[in-house]
């Protein structure tokens, strides 16, 4: 680790408790013929991090996330997210995922308002504090450089546009975890190198916990402080990989020495799980 | 301009052959009356077709009302629950294969003849289409859109209310226009059957004197009112739905 910046350095440097942790979990999925999706799967994240889950397709990434959001409850083992175990959908997250899901029918503004009126104590403060909040939104679409979007309509912006308002969306309720699930997977090269640099910009601004999921090796070595190597199914964890570039980092790091030696370790590790 | 021109010049196209074909064949007016001759049972006849068209209108619209209410309901509720999914449905199945017109006797029985069987006719019609598609918007809703709402904690009408009903709305629209013709038919079924009002009483009146060209004026004044019902609803939908159209110009 070189740098004082690395956050998970700081979270466990402090000596406090992580803020997610598996323990040994399991899931299956499918009713009469189910899959072991995960594995024993166990790992701790520090508040504050920014960790990415990498892995081959079909390898239960996605299943962890579900995992950690409490949108699926484990199997065998145990989910802990800030110090209390998960037993359904936690209100403290936000989530992006690979397809924007923006709501047609809503402008980018009140997209980005929805979970404002969903999630306490912002619901029932709605109506009377709207101006308030839909300042908010712009303040936060204006950071992903979205200004004078707002009252665009998701159709009439590109695929990265839609997954910028898909970040703001995520992030309007300063979710303390932010949970990605391949969020720039649908996007062009450029596009994609674009938004890792937002979401960096985001995650320096706000700190929220942050667990991506990518299938994209030097996406996960140029934004995550720690790597995790998910195994082919059953999932399990296999290694946990520092990165010790220090912030805000910028592409150019992508080209030096240390940083492909990196994502070649990485990749080797995911080769070799494949082939046996 | 052409676009809108296309439908007019194939409609006059068609008023033309069917003139053309009587006269070089010289069809008599009982069996079938020419454009022309039609026009002028509609000109004499004026006042009594204006009267009961209004109450073939009425009916209709009543029925089709009654049929949107139920419809958006029965859909909400068959749409959301997956218990009410199939308890229901097979029910609801079954209603829709009986023709419409074998229920005339027993509405006769049970409303004596007149507005309140060709109300009831014009909604059975009208009602089922409403009801499937609107529980087709809701349970073809992608899960995804789902999790988005469950990682925020929403609760299940929650998802109703922001996700569900938006989301049915194209679909909701898309079956008015379907709904709005069956219920015509259904009004001037019920009328030609049991009543003493409407179009379809006129031109049962009509086709007992031999009076064709006054039938077919009432066959053209239920097509009309049925062209600019389904008008109204696709314009309605245009500027209700607009996102769902321009949306899927853009989806690739």
């Amino acid at each position: 680790m070189q740098s004082g910046n690395d956050a998970g350095s700081d979270a466990r440097a402090s000596g406090a408790a992580p803020f997610i942790v598996v323990e040994n979990a399991s899931l299956t999925y499918g009713g009469a013929s189910p899959t072991l999706a995960l594995e024993n799967a166990s790992l701790e994240i520090g508040r504050g991090e920014f960790v990415a889950v990498v892995g081959p397709s079909g390898c239960g990434k996605s299943s962890l996330l579900k995992l950690i959001s409490g949108l699926h409850l484990p199997l065998s083992g145990r989910v802990t997210v800030a110090g209390e175990r998960v037993t359904g959908p936690l209100k403290i997250c936000g989530m992006a995922f690979q397809h924007a899901n923006l709501l047609p029918w809503r402008t980018t503004l009140a997209n980005v308002l929805l979970p404002l009126e969903i999630v306490e104590p912002y619901a029932s403060q709605f109506r009377r504090k709207r101006a308030e909040f839909e300042a908010e939104a712009e303040k936060l679409l204006a950071a992903v450089g979205l200004a004078g979007f707002e009252g665009r309509y998701p159709w009439q912006l590109s695929g990265g546009m839609q997954q910028r308002s898909s970040l703001c969306r995520a992030l309007i309720h300063a979710p303390q975890q932010l949970l990605l699930d391949e969020p720039f997977a649908a996007l062009d090269p450029f596009t994609r190198e674009e938004l890792w640099d937002v979401v960096q910009d985001l995650w320096l601004s706000r700190r929220p916990t942050v667990v991506l999921v990518t299938h994209d090796l030097r996406e996960a070595v140029y934004l995550a402080d720690t790597v995790y190597v998910i195994s082919a199914r059953p999932g399990r964890v296999v290694s946990r990989t520092t990165i010790p570039f220090p912030r805000p980092r910028r592409l150019d790091v992508t080209y030096e020495q240390d940083f492909i030696e990196i994502t070649h370790a990485l990749r080797a590790q995911i080769a070799l799980d494949r082939g046996t | 301009m052409t676009k809108r021109l296309t439908p007019w010049i194939i409609t006059i196209g068609f008023l033309l052959a069917w003139q053309l074909v009587c006269t070089a064949f010289k069809v008599a007016d009982f069996i079938l009356p020419t454009p022309t001759e039609i026009v002028s049972a509609l000109v004499a006849y004026a006042h009594p077709i204006a009267t009961n068209a209004l109450q073939t209108l009425f009916t209709t619209l009543v029925g089709f009302g009654l049929a949107v209410l139920f419809g958006l309901l029965l859909g909400l509720a068959i749409g959301s629950s997956r218990f009410v999914y199939d308890g229901v449905y097979p029910m609801m199945i079954g209603f829709n294969s009986i023709p419409k017109v074998a229920l005339m006797p027993i509405v006769v029985v049970w409303f004596g003849i007149g507005t309140i069987p060709a109300v009831i006719i014009a909604f059975l019609l009208a009602f089922f289409p409403i009801m499937v598609n609107v529980a087709a918007g809701l349970t073809t809703i992608e899960p995804e859109l789902k999790d988005v709402m469950r990682v925020l904690g929403a609760r299940p009408w929650q998802i109703l209310v922001k996700i569900g009903i938006p989301r049915s709305m194209p679909y909701f629209f898309a079956s008015l226009k379907v709904a709005i013709g069956l219920a015509f038919v259904g009004s001037v079924i019920s009328e030609t059957v049991a009543s003493n009002a409407g179009i379809g009483y006129l031109m049962m009146v009509a086709g007992g004197r031999f009076d064709m060209p006054l039938v077919f004026a009432g066959l053209v004044v239920v097509a009309v009112m049925g062209v600019v019902m389904y008008e109204i609803f696709a314009w309605l939908e245009r500027h209700v739905t607009f996102w769902a159209t321009r949306a899927h110009d853009q989806a690739s």
